[in-house]
C-alpha cells in the first residue's frame, strides 16, 4: 500500500517535470516563431511600397554608385520606409506591452491602456493642439512646428498618469479597482472635453481630428524614431522587475503582499511604464486601438499567463502585427493610404474572434 | 497569334522605356518640369485644366472632381489632408501644386524637401483670392500668357455678379444645410466658404451667429426663418423633398415657397475658377424675379 502510493507520487513528479519541460519548449518555440515573423514583416515592409523601389536597391543606395537614381531610392528606402518600419515596430511593441501590463495589474483580460485614461489624456492634448493651434495657442504651437502634436500627446498621457499616481499616493492603499475607477472617470472627462473642442473646431480641424483618431504612420521620420526610443529603453529597463511583480499580482493583491512584493511600488511602476509606452506610441502614430488587447491575449492563449514570456512575446508579436498592418495600409489603395487603426481593427477582429471561439470561453 | 506577339513586344518595349521614368524623377525634373504634375486640391486642378496644363497631370486628390471625365482617368493620391509621402513619390512627380489645405504637415514637409518643386496655393475665399490662385498656378506652370484671358474672364464674371448684387432691393436669408441626419441638421455659420459664397450672391446667411459648421436645433431653424435653404447634392443624400417636410424646416418661408436649392459642393464651395458662375447660379435661384440678364 505504502509502496504503491509513493511510486504514484514519483510518477506525478515525473509527469510534472515533463509538463514543465514541454511548456518551456513551447515558450521557446512561440518566442522563436514570433521573432521570425517580426523579421519577415520588417523585410517585407522595407521591400514594398507605392514606388517600385525594392530592397535589392539597398546595396546600390548604400554604395551610392549612380548619384541621380540613388538619391530617389535612398529617400524611399532610408528616409521613408526604414524609419516607418522601425516606428511601426516600436509603436506595436509598446502598445502590446502596455496592454499586457494593464491586464496583469487589473487582473482583467479586457483591461487596456485606454481604460485608465492614459490614451484619452494623450488624445485630448493632441486634439487641443489641432484645434487651438490656429487660435489662442498659435505662438507656442508654431514654435514647436510639426513636433507640437507628438509632444502634446505625450504630455497629455503623462499628465493623466501623474493624476493617477497622486490619487494612489494621497489615499495610501487605494485598491486597484479604485484606481481603475479613477482612471475611467478621468478618461470620460477627457472624452467630454474632446467633444467640446470638436464642437468649436472648424471643418478642416474636424477632418484632421477625425483622421488623427484613426491612427497613421504616414508622418514617420527619423526624428520621431529618435523621440520614441528613450521611452522604449525606459520600459525595457523596467521590464525584469515588472515581470516578477506582475506574476506575483496574478495571485491577488493580498497574496502578492505576503509573497514580499511591494504592491504600492508595483502599481505606480506599471502606471509609469504604461504612460511612457502609450504616451510615446500615441504621440508617434495617433490612436491605434486593439493591439493592446489582442496581442497579449493571443500570446496568453499560446503560452499561458507567465509574464516572463508574456511581456517579451507580446512586444515581438505587437511589433510584427503593426508592421504587417501598416504594409496593408500603405499598399492596398496606393498611391493613397488607409488609416492604420482601421486596418488593424479590420484584420485583428476576425483573427481574435477565431482564436477565442476555438479555445472556448476560458480566456 | 501575330497580334499576341506584337502586344507582348509592345509591352516589353514599354517596360524597358517606362522603367527609368519610374525610378528617376530627379533626372526627368531637369528635362521637363511639366510632364508629371501632381495636383492636390479641386481648385488647383480646375485651374490647371483651364490653363491647358491638364495633360501634364498624372495624379490628383479626392477633392478634385472637375472636369469629371478627365479627372476620373487620373491616378488618385487620396484625401488631401491624409497624403502619403511614398504614395505621392510613386507618381514620380516633376512638380507638385497643392492647395494650402494639403496635409498632414510631416508629409508636406517631406515632399517640400524632395528634389522637385512644391508650389503651395493659398488664398482667401474671395474674387481677389480666386485671381491670386490662378496667378500662382500659372506662374508655376509657365502659362502666364494663357492666364491673362482666364483672369479677365473671371474678373468680368465677378464684376457682373457684383452689378447684379447691387440690384437686389430686399436681401433674402438662406440657410446652408451640410447634412441632415436623424433629425439633426448641421448648418454653415460665418467664416465658412458657404458664408463667403452667400455674400457674393447677395444672400444673407441665416446662421451667422456662430463660426464654422455646427448642429442646430429645430427651434433655432424656426427662429432663423430662412427664405431659402441650400443643401449639398449627394448620391443617396438628403433630398430637397425630405428637408421640406423635416421638423423646423417645414414651417420656414423657404419650404412654403419651395425655395430649396441643391448645389454641387465642388462647384459651389471650392472657390475655383467657376466661383463667379456658381455665385450667379445661386443668386438666380434665390432671386428668380431678378432681371434674366443679371450676372451675364
Amino acid at each position: 500500500m505504502m509502496l504503491s502510493l509513493s511510486s504514484g507520487a514519483m510518477v506525478d513528479v515525473d509527469a510534472a517535470h515533463l509538463i514543465m519541460r514541454a511548456r518551456h519548449r513551447r515558450r521557446r518555440l512561440v518566442l522563436g516563431s514570433a521573432i521570425a515573423l517580426l523579421a519577415c514583416a520588417a523585410v517585407i515592409s522595407i521591400s514594398v511600397g507605392a514606388t517600385g523601389v525594392s530592397i535589392g536597391a539597398l546595396p546600390r543606395v548604400l554604395l551610392g554608385s549612380d548619384v541621380a537614381i540613388a538619391s530617389q531610392d535612398r529617400l524611399v528606402l532610408l528616409d521613408i520606409r526604414l524609419p516607418r518600419t522601425l516606428l511601426a515596430a516600436l509603436v506595436g511593441a509598446m502598445l502590446a506591452v502596455a496592454g499586457a501590463m494593464m491586464q496583469g495589474l487589473f487582473r482583467n483580460p479586457l483591461a487596456d491602456p485606454g481604460l485608465i485614461g492614459v490614451s484619452s489624456g494623450a488624445a485630448l492634448a493632441a486634439v487641443t493642439v489641432i484645434v487651438l493651434g490656429h487660435g489662442i495657442a498659435r505662438d507656442v504651437v508654431s514654435m514647436l512646428g510639426i513636433h507640437a502634436l507628438p509632444i502634446a500627446a505625450f504630455v497629455g498621457g503623462v499628465a493623466v498618469t501623474g493624476i493617477l499616481v497622486l490619487i494612489s499616493r494621497a489615499r495610501e492603499g487605494i485598491s486597484i479597482s479604485g484606481l481603475l475607477l479613477a482612471g475611467l472617470v478621468i478618461g470620460a472627462l477627457a472624452q467630454a472635453l474632446m467633444g467640446l473642442i470638436a464642437y468649436v473646431s472648424d471643418e478642416r480641424e474636424l477632418r484632421d481630428l477625425t483622421l488623427w483618431t484613426m491612427g497613421s504612420l504616414a508622418g514617420s521620420s527619423w526624428t520621431k524614431v529618435m523621440g520614441i526610443l528613450p521611452f522604449a529603453a525606459l520600459v525595457l529597463l523596467l521590464l525584469p522587475s515588472l515581470m516578477r511583480g506582475l506574476n506575483g499580482l496574478l495571485l491577488g493583491e493580498a497574496e502578492a503582499f505576503y509573497l514580499g512584493i511591494d504592491v504600492e511600488r508595483m502599481k505606480w511602476l506599471v502606471i509609469v511604464a504604461t504612460a511612457a509606452s502609450v504616451g510615446a506610441a500615441v504621440a508617434a502614430a495617433g490612436i491605434i486601438g486593439f493591439v493592446g488587447v489582442i496581442v497579449p491575449h493571443m500570446v496568453r492563449l499560446l503560452v499561458g499567463p507567465d509574464h516572463g514570456t508574456l511581456l517579451p512575446a507580446s512586444a515581438v508579436l505587437g511589433a510584427a502585427l503593426v508592421i504587417l498592418a501598416d504594409i496593408v495600409a500603405r499598399t492596398v489603395v496606393a498611391p493613397a493610404e488607409l488609416p492604420l487603426g482601421i486596418v488593424i481593427a479590420l484584420m485583428g477582429a476576425p483573427v481574435f474572434l477565431h482564436l477565442v471561439l476555438r479555445r472556448g470561453a476560458h480566456v | 497569334m501575330l497580334l499576341l506577339f506584337k502586344m507582348t513586344w509592345r509591352l516589353l518595349l514599354l517596360a524597358i522605356f517606362a522603367a527609368p521614368v519610374v525610378t528617376g524623377p530627379a533626372v526627368a525634373a531637369d528635362a521637363d518640369r511639366l510632364s508629371r504634375i501632381v495636383s492636390i486640391g479641386g481648385d488647383v486642378t480646375e485651374i490647371l485644366f483651364e490653363l491647358g496644363a491638364g495633360r501634364g497631370i498624372v495624379a490628383v486628390d479626392t477633392t478634385s472632381q472637375y472636369p469629371a471625365s478627365d479627372v476620373k482617368a487620373l491616378k488618385n493620391v487620396g484625401y488631401m489632408r491624409a497624403l502619403s509621402t511614398e504614395g505621392v513619390l510613386s507618381m514620380s512627380p516633376t512638380l507638385i501644386i497643392a492647395s494650402g489645405g494639403a496635409g498632414p504637415p510631416e508629409v508636406v514637409a517631406a515632399l517640400k524637401a524632395a528634389a522637385f518643386p512644391f508650389v503651395e496655393v493659398n488664398a482667401a475665399n474671395s474674387p481677389e483670392g480666386v485671381v491670386e490662385k490662378v496667378r500662382t498656378v500659372a506662374h508655376a506652370v509657365g502659362r502666364e500668357t494663357e492666364s491673362r484671358a482666364l483672369i479677365e474672364r473671371i474678373e468680368a464674371q465677378f464684376a457682373n455678379l457684383a452689378r447684379a448684387r447691387g440690384t437686389i432691393s430686399s436681401p433674402r436669408k438662406a440657410l446652408f444645410v451640410l447634412s441632415y441626419q436623424g433629425g439633426r441638421a448641421v448648418v454653415a455659420g460665418s467664416k465658412t466658404s458657404v458664408d463667403a459664397m452667400f455674400h457674393l450672391a447677395g444672400i444673407v446667411n441665416a446662421a451667422s451667429e456662430f463660426e464654422g459648421f455646427k448642429p442646430i436645433s429645430p427651434e433655432a431653424i424656426i427662429t432663423a426663418a430662412p427664405d431659402a435653404i441650400v443643401i449639398m447634392r449627394r448620391e443617396g443624400g438628403t433630398t430637397a423633398h425630405e428637408i421640406a417636410s423635416a421638423q423646423g424646416f417645414a414651417s420656414s418661408p423657404a419650404a412654403k415657397s419651395g425655395r430649396i436649392i441643391e448645389v454641387d459642393g465642388s462647384y459651389a464651395l471650392q472657390f475655383g475658377p467657376r466661383a463667379a458662375l456658381a455665385g450667379t447660379d445661386l443668386m438666380r435661384q434665390v432671386y428668380p424675379e431678378l432681371d434674366a440678364s443679371a450676372g451675364q
